[in-house]
């Protein structure tokens, strides 16, 4: 059996110790917010928080996250108020939406550790792919909820 | 708050439960005479067995809360907004109070139509719509002010609708949508309402924020890969890498008894394994040993297919456009230039990967996924069960991106397949290998062009040829005997320029290779290669392009249009420093002039960074401003990633590149700032938006590229161009 801790929950999961953390969010406890786009930690649609880090769960073995503390997007607010989520909503930024998820995590990690980050900053450490090209907006709302954060 | 109904709740809704609320009234279509039949057991609101139905389209809570019905796919476009504010501004309800759901193409099916076609393609939702839901709209309101009338004993004359309320003018009495729309649903009218004309509307044209964003910025927006149903069963597929091939035979030894593995079951040229998780599943399938027969494809590579293209140039080809006499006038000419331009096969790579969950419970098959043709895929999944269209319910989610792909269900023919075999209800996945190695790509083409100019610099003949794969031909949908398919010479067989004698010559050519519609077809490729072109002549011309293209579109007031306030908003006229460029591009699609300026920066090692991207927009009308610009930024990054990247490459009959480390994206730091203008021409057009935005992009670039540096490209990627040794 092997334990882990997802947005203050802990699961005690039957599953092999290789299994990627992405299949045991989404097929074994059925948090589907996390989405699969490459499954070779390319595409970053599946990033969650592993200790507040940003990380790519298709490419982390289960057995890696156990003893961490794990948020997905459906725990990093309560209510869509984390200022990243408020500053997507402000800016309008997801279009198909699949995404937007691992973008909102990614983004919300970067913060933390970048409070004010130039566009140069984003350039270098946001690499999610978005194909239906949101970056202008997301570049906006990025700069939006670093304000807010400051505030 | 807008908010959606909650996709979840509706999953298990059948149609038919009693009538808590109204009857249904069809709307007026065009071409019919009388409203469509009352409807006997209407569709009831999903999360509300007390809202009454008032046509197809509309559904009125008690509260006042509307919920509209969006017959079109949302895959990022906006539609699930546009739509229901075409709705809105005739229903004159509060449009705080909108949400949308999806209409069932089930009942498309058996309830004659009242939505139409539900497909989503050639940036036509709007355009093709429109006015059929204003109708819909302005219907249920004249019902709800006639019912409001009948209850006051006075005339409708007399009373007028505004955000949800019907008022009694004289009396200023006051009654809710929601406590008229039973009643209002009763009603028959002697004549169905006109509708608004644009100088009438109070929310369209002005920007609304979408009604989707709240559910996609916390996981709980509902895809097709989301979908999970009690005992259901999870399929990963492999199928034969070279296209065409068949299974001949599959060694299962090394998966048989490991955790979770069920079953496995044959597919047409391919294989499923059904497990417990789709992670098994995945893992299992890339442990079959399988041989294949490779079929017809089998040894052909990309390099061949370049110069099979190149040489059908020079073969027999069927004519899709001719004026004048291109012959004698080029032999006049007083300059003849020509140049031969290549575009490659790309992928969708839409980030969700196809996907579908099928249910099959003895007479009743359900799908859930993301489709952008919900009718066509009822008649698939139908057709693949063998049982009738009448028995399938297709419910649509979002779709995690779409650009044509999702047009062709290829994975809901499979998924019908697995759940007969299993017995089960089934998600089947595909991995990003198999949607990259197996989609349906842009067609390669190889287009040439000559042209002689005149004295004055200006062409006086043209001939165009182009040679590509033809899409009607790969998904065996017609044959096209004449030769000419309209999306292979879309933007040349029309092409705005002045030009006195013309000759558009099409040669289709298909290879194993399937191809379909990729966001904004033909006028993808024939863009690039005509106004990198159009360049070529100005510069030959000793003209500058802007003014070039200018002197060409003399008496098309709407393409000046954008053609000036391109060059006004882009700063054509400012000078760029060296190693900077910028570049022109002006193009017609779906109805839509988009013009694109673009700023460029080429280091001298050859490092390509596009900086500004300035577009002006010519749709006629704007529905809601917010979206159209989020397209035209979409659609520029989605050509952008094509032109600097996008190249599918066959070696031994097979995809090269299986995921995003060898397919490139543009990311973050490859996005540039863009920005966009409307110059609208209003009057009687209806542009589409969706896809006109792409197909400006690569020529811009390829245009500012040249003004760089220096050099020309004429075969996309970029990225196989060195573009290093600048001075």
């Amino acid at each position: 059996m092997i334990e882990i801790s997802v947005n203050g929950q802990v699961h005690r999961l039957d599953v092999e110790d290789d299994m990627p953390l992405l299949w045991v969010l989404r097929d074994e406890l059925g948090m589907t917010g996390t989405k699969y786009g490459c499954g070779i930690g390319q595409c970053g649609a599946c990033t969650v928080h592993v200790d507040g880090d940003a990380q790519r769960s298709c490419s982390l073995p289960v057995s890696a996250a156990v003893g961490t503390k794990i948020v997905t997007i459906e725990g990093l607010s309560p209510d869509s108020g984390h200022a990243v989520q408020k500053a997507w909503i402000a800016e309008d930024v997801p279009q198909c939406g699949y995404c937007q998820s691992g973008q909102i995590m990614a983004a919300a990690a970067f913060l933390a550790a970048n409070p004010k980050p130039t566009d140069a900053d984003i350039d270098a450490n946001l690499s999610n792919i978005c194909r239906c090209g949101t970056y202008p907006r997301m570049r906006k709302a990025i700069h939006r909820a670093a304000a807010l954060i400051v505030r | 708050m807008a908010h959606l109904a909650p996709l979840s709740r509706r999953f298990f809704i059948r149609a038919g439960l009693s009538a808590a609320g109204g009857l249904a009234i069809g709307v007026m279509l065009p071409g019919r005479a009388d409203a469509l039949p009352i409807e006997a057991t209407p569709w009831l609101s999903p999360d509300d067995a007390k809202a009454a139905e008032v046509n197809a389209w509309i559904l009125i809570d008690p509260d006042d809360s509307v919920t509209i019905r969006v017959a079109q796919s949302e895959m990022g476009e906006g539609i699930f907004t546009a739509l229901p504010m075409i709705v809105a501004e005739e229903l004159e309800c509060d449009w705080t109070k909108v949400r949308a759901e999806y209409a069932e193409a089930h009942r498309n099916l058996v309830d004659g139509h009242p939505y139409q076609r539900m497909g989503t393609g050639g940036s036509g939702a709007v355009r093709r719509s429109r006015e059929f839901l204003q109708q819909a709209g302005a219907s249920a309101r004249a019902r709800l002010i006639a019912a409001a009338a009948q209850q006051w004993g006075v005339s409708a004359t007399d009373c007028a609708a505004r955000d949800g309320k019907v008022i009694h003018t004289a009396t200023k009495r006051v009654l809710g949508y929601g406590s008229l729309a039973a009643a209002a649903a009763r009603i028959t009218l002697d004549k169905e309402p006109a509708i608004k004309t644009p100088d009438q509307f109070r929310l369209i044209g002005r920007p609304q924020a979408r009604l989707d964003t709240a559910r996609k910025v916390n996981g709980q927006a509902e895809f097709g890969i989301d979908m999970r149903l009690d005992g259901m069963v999870y399929a990963a597929v492999t199928t034969c890498p070279v296209f065409g091939g068949t299974v001949k035979q599959v060694d299962d030894s090394k998966v048989k008894g490991r955790r979770g593995i069920q079953q496995i079951v044959p597919l047409p040229g391919g294989v499923a394994v059904v497990a417990d998780s789709f992670w098994r599943a995945k893992q299992a399938v890339a442990d079959l040993a399988i041989v294949w027969d490779e079929g017809a494809g089998a040894g052909t590579n990309s390099d061949q297919f370049r110069k099979e293209y190149r040489d059908a140039l020079d073969g027999p080809a069927a004519n899709a456009k001719r004026s004048g006499d291109v012959n004698a006038a080029m032999a006049q000419s007083a300059k003849k230039i020509d140049a031969l331009y290549e575009a490659p096969h790309v992928a969708h790579a839409a980030m969700e990967p196809l996907n579908a969950t099928v249910h099959i419970q003895g007479d009743r098959l359900d799908v859930w996924m993301g489709t952008q043709d919900p009718d066509g895929a009822l008649q698939r999944a139908a057709k693949a069960a063998g049982m009738k269209p009448e028995q399938v319910h297709i419910h649509n989610c979002f779709l995690g991106g779409g650009f044509g792909r999702r047009a062709i269900n290829d994975e809901l023919e499979q998924a019908v397949i697995v759940a007969k075999a299993v017995g089960k209800p089934v998600k089947l996945l595909w991995t990003r290998e198999e949607d990259m190695q197996h989609d349906r790509y842009r067609p390669q083409a190889a287009i040439r062009f000559k042209a002689g100019l005149g004295a004055d610099g200006l062409p006086v003949a043209w001939d165009m040829r182009t040679a590509v794969g033809s899409i009607s031909r790969s998904l065996g949908r017609d044959p096209v005997v004449s030769g000419v398919e309209p999306s292979a010479v879309e933007g040349l067989a029309n092409v705005p320029y002045a030009v006195a004698n013309l000759n558009v010559d099409c040669i289709l050519k298909n290879t194993h290779v399937p191809v379909m519609f990729w966001r904004s077809v033909g006028s993808s490729q024939n863009a690039f290669a005509l106004e990198s072109f159009v360049d070529e002549m100005a510069v030959a011309a000793g003209k500058d392009p802007y003014h070039f293209r200018r002197d060409l579109l003399a008496g098309k007031p709407d393409f000046l249009k954008v053609l000036d306030t391109l060059a006004e908003k882009g700063d054509w006229s400012k000078k760029q420093p060296p190693g900077k460029g910028r570049g022109i591009a002006i193009h017609e699609s779906f109805g839509t002039i988009v013009g694109e300026i673009v700023e460029v920066a080429v280091s001298p090692k050859g490092e390509v960074k596009v900086e500004r991207v300035v577009a002006v927009v010519d749709c006629g009308h704007v529905v809601n401003p917010r979206t159209v610009e989020m397209q035209i930024e979409s659609a520029v990054i989605y050509g952008l990633t094509a032109a600097l990247y996008g190249e599918i490459t066959i070696k031994d009959g097979r995809v090269q590149e299986a995921n995003f480390d060898a397919y490139e994206m543009v990311r973050f730091a490859d996005a540039p700032v863009i920005q966009t203008h409307l110059a609208l021409s209003g009057g009687n057009k209806w542009g589409g938006i969706g896809e006109p935005g792409t197909p400006p992009i690569a020529p811009a670039l390829c245009n500012a590229i040249f003004a760089a540096t220096g050099k020309r490209i004429r075969s996309l990627p970029i990225r196989n161009t060195d573009l290093s040794g600048r001075a």
